[in-house]
């Protein structure tokens, strides 16, 4: 060592002065779930607000209160049209919220709810919405606790926005973060994926597919409990919602530093799905889904997990679709039907369909 | 549709496998022209299955890679118009102008709209009579008919609000100019099958005699394309260079009539360049002097926009089949699908995004891309 007295830094408050690459605006893409969310979550969000337990960047945030494990988290729900084939916006805006506690192991107990409504929608709209939303409450046996409305001029809302904000108790002994994920384990989806991003997609743009594909939203609180039941050493469960199946199997990469490996023919993806995106040009791997999950389980409790899944209505065709590796850390790699492979990325922004 | 299973069948796939691998005896390179099969080859890794002598270069065939930084440039013009309406198929969003995209007119105020067929955009401007609704029509010969019917319903049902910035290109005079080249590699071609079920194969007899290349009418899906590379394969060892139709259940000889009745009326041929490449004589299409007055060019004035490509992008190599997009210095550090210099990194069916995305593992970059997780 010298004698020279280094200076010391202070790294309090630091943040990183690299700005949004390229973006003086928001765009779309910032919404998508894929890697301009994670930017403007990282670089924006996360430094102004700070705190230990947003660290964490689960789809709930896991919090000691008053001796008990609370899970908290709060989702907002801009989906158009209101109503699509299997759901409405009020039943997305209980099934989110409740599912994302549901991926920390907990059941939620009770939800807040934010109706943001635009000047000039119908009160017969307001009033389906509604009862769509307490109809999914009570279904997922969470109660609505607390509310609170706007009004916006006309123009400025799609005619109803909402959102939730959950709580609930995380059991003892249940510790699900993509950190505890290891080479070795088993990553199993509750049944077909994509359905509910086609269903919307379906309505919003007024195409048809041949059949009416119906949207997948459901609780998965029940399932959860489930699989829990089985065994309360499941290393980490996601929804795949916004970014699809893809995004969620590389922030678990990412996040735990493993490498995931799956067999593209074992991944449930319905006919009339498949077809939607084949028309469209559109990757299934990256399209929404509200009511499945994705569990990444020991290899030694696999099969049990499994066989309690799919005994529960809401995991009767789960599968098994591939396993965590040493090699290739942080990415995911799929084996595709012929024998090859290739690398599946995180999407960027949103999907875009293909010209031809 | 309900064939798609069937034709990315496992075991199929390792019967032409094996056939290829049988017959092949010295190294050959084969250009797919489109950029629908080079994602599909990288995609299912059949490249990674072939043998070693099967060289699959990727030709300039992704109507989004090749229409022109200037042309992208004059719909960023129009689309910024307060007046206007601007309607594009979805992957044009994403492509880089001069120092911006079509997604950020629209955070800036534009009115741009996904719509998924041309017609879309014709109802969009009967809807709004008192807005100019644009509708961005590129693409090679598959896209290029129904754009020329919209066009035509436009001009049928009098809606004078509705005009076409068009950028369409053809395939033959692209390959024409490749083999053209003193550095070509090309051996043998798999033509595009979406092209040919619209224009026929008349005019590759021409083309396979001359440069004495196989040429061989191609699908999509797994199967397809290893038929492709099979009749290409056995036609090269034994010397052969017909054109053969390796896509019958969709392609006519003579193709669809309809269709290119509708093209001879609406569009006359024109010198177009493409981008990373250049100009490639008679390898475009524009509107006629008969629709003259729905040409968004002329409607808004922006004929004479003149935009240079970047420096450091070598697509042009790329489309033209003289370079592996791993082997540009660029890729995946200055060039990402995040971050792209040049269009065959932004469009999915780019050469330089498919390798990007799908074969990251085969193909070490100086620095790896971490990107961050998002919240969900």
């Amino acid at each position: 060592m010298s004698d020279t007295t280094l200076p010391t830094l202070d790294v309090e408050g630091w943040t990183c002065p690299a700005p949004l690459r390229d973006r003086p605006r928001v765009v779309m893409g910032h919404g998508g779930g894929g890697v301009l969310s994670a930017e403007l979550v990282q670089q924006i969000f996360a430094p102004a607000f700070g705190g230990e337990v947003l660290a964490q960047m689960g789809d709930a945030a896991v919090l000691s209160l008053g001796g008990a494990r609370l899970a908290f988290s709060t989702d907002s729900y801009v989906v158009r049209p209101l109503f699509f084939p299997g759901g409405s916006i009020g039943d997305l805006a209980v099934n989110g919220t409740v599912n994302d506690l549901a991926m920390s192991g907990a059941r939620a107990a009770y939800l807040s709810c934010g109706f943001i409504l635009e000047e000039g929608v119908e009160l017969d709209v307001v009033t389906r919405v509604s009862q769509a939303l307490g109809t999914a409450a009570r279904a997922a046996g969470v109660e609505v606790a607390t509310g609170d409305t706007k009004v916006v001029e006309t123009g400025h809302g799609d005619g109803i926005y909402i959102n939730t904000a959950g709580i609930g108790l995380v059991p003892a002994g249940v510790d699900l973060r993509p950190q505890r994920v290891v080479p070795g384990d088993v990553v199993i989806v509750s049944g077909a994926i994509g359905v509910h991003g086609v269903a919307v997609m379906s309505v919003r743009e007024g195409l048809e597919f041949g059949v009416e594909i119906k949207s997948d939203c459901a609780a998965l609180g029940g399932l959860v409990d489930a699989m829990l039941a089985v065994t309360p050493d499941l290393h980490v469960l996601r929804d795949p919602t916004r970014g699809g199946l893809a995004a969620t199997l590389n922030e678990i990469a990412q996040a735990s530093g493993t490498g995931v490996v799956i067999r593209e023919r074992d991944v449930p993806v319905p006919p009339a799905v498949a077809n939607a995106c084949a028309i469209l040009g559109l990757d299934p791997m990256y399209i929404a889904n509200e009511g499945k999950l994705v569990a990444f389980v020991p290899r030694e409790h696999a099969d049990a997990v499994l066989e309690a899944m799919r005994a529960h209505p809401l995991g009767a065709d789960s599968v098994i679709i591939g396993e965590t590796v040493e090699a290739h850390p942080g990415m995911v790699v799929a084996r595709t039907g012929l024998g090859g492979t290739r690398v599946v990325d995180l999407p960027i922004g949103e999907q875009l369909p293909r010209i031809c | 549709m309900k064939y798609i299973d069937e034709f990315q069948d496992p075991e199929l796939a390792r019967r032409l496998l094996d056939d290829i691998h049988a017959t092949v005896t010295r190294p050959w390179a084969l250009m797919e022209v489109c950029g629908g099969q080079t994602h599909s080859i990288i995609r299912h890794g059949i490249d990674q299955l072939l043998p070693e002598e099967v060289e699959l270069i990727h030709g300039p065939g992704c109507p989004v890679c090749v229409t022109p930084l200037e042309v992208i440039d004059k719909a960023l013009a129009i689309a910024s118009r307060p007046e206007v309406i601007f309607c594009s198929f979805g992957d044009m969003l994403r492509v880089p102008g001069t120092g911006r995209d079509l997604f950020q007119v629209r955070a800036e105020g534009g009115d741009v709209r996904v719509v998924y067929s041309p017609l879309d955009a014709l109802r969009i401007a009967r809807e709004n009579p008192g807005r100019e609704v644009v509708f961005f029509g590129i693409g090679f010969e598959t896209t290029a008919p129904p754009n020329a019917m919209t066009v035509h319903q436009a001009r049928k049902l009098g809606i004078q609000n509705f005009s076409m910035l068009v950028s369409h290109v053809r395939v033959p005079p692209a390959i024409e100019a490749i083999m053209s080249s003193p550095s070509c590699r090309v051996q043998g071609f798999l033509a595009a099958g979406h092209v040919c079920s619209v224009m026929g194969v008349g005019e590759y007899p021409e083309l396979a005699e001359r440069f004495r290349v196989p040429i061989v009418v191609t699908g999509f899906e797994p199967l397809d394309i290893l038929e492709g590379v099979r009749r290409a394969v056995r036609q090269l060892e034994h010397g052969e260079h017909t054109v053969d139709n390796a896509y019958a259940r969709a392609v006519r000889p003579e193709g669809n009539a309809a269709a290119r009745a509708m093209l001879e009326d609406v569009f006359e041929v024109t010198d177009r360049a493409w981008r990373g490449i250049g100009v490639i004589p008679g390898s475009g299409w524009r509107l006629s002097s008969k629709y003259r007055d729905h040409d968004a060019e002329h409607r808004f004035s922006v004929s004479g926009i003149r935009t240079a490509e970047p420096a450091e992008c070598r697509s042009g190599e790329v489309l033209q089949g003289l370079l592996k997009p791993h082997e540009c210095e660029a890729f995946g550090t200055l060039c990402t699908p995040r971050t792209p210099l040049g269009a065959t990194m932004v469009s999915s069916e780019g050469a330089c995004a498919a390798y990007y995305l799908y074969r990251r593992l085969d193909v070490p970059t100086t620095t790896t891309v971490r990107e961050a997780s998002p919240v969900v």
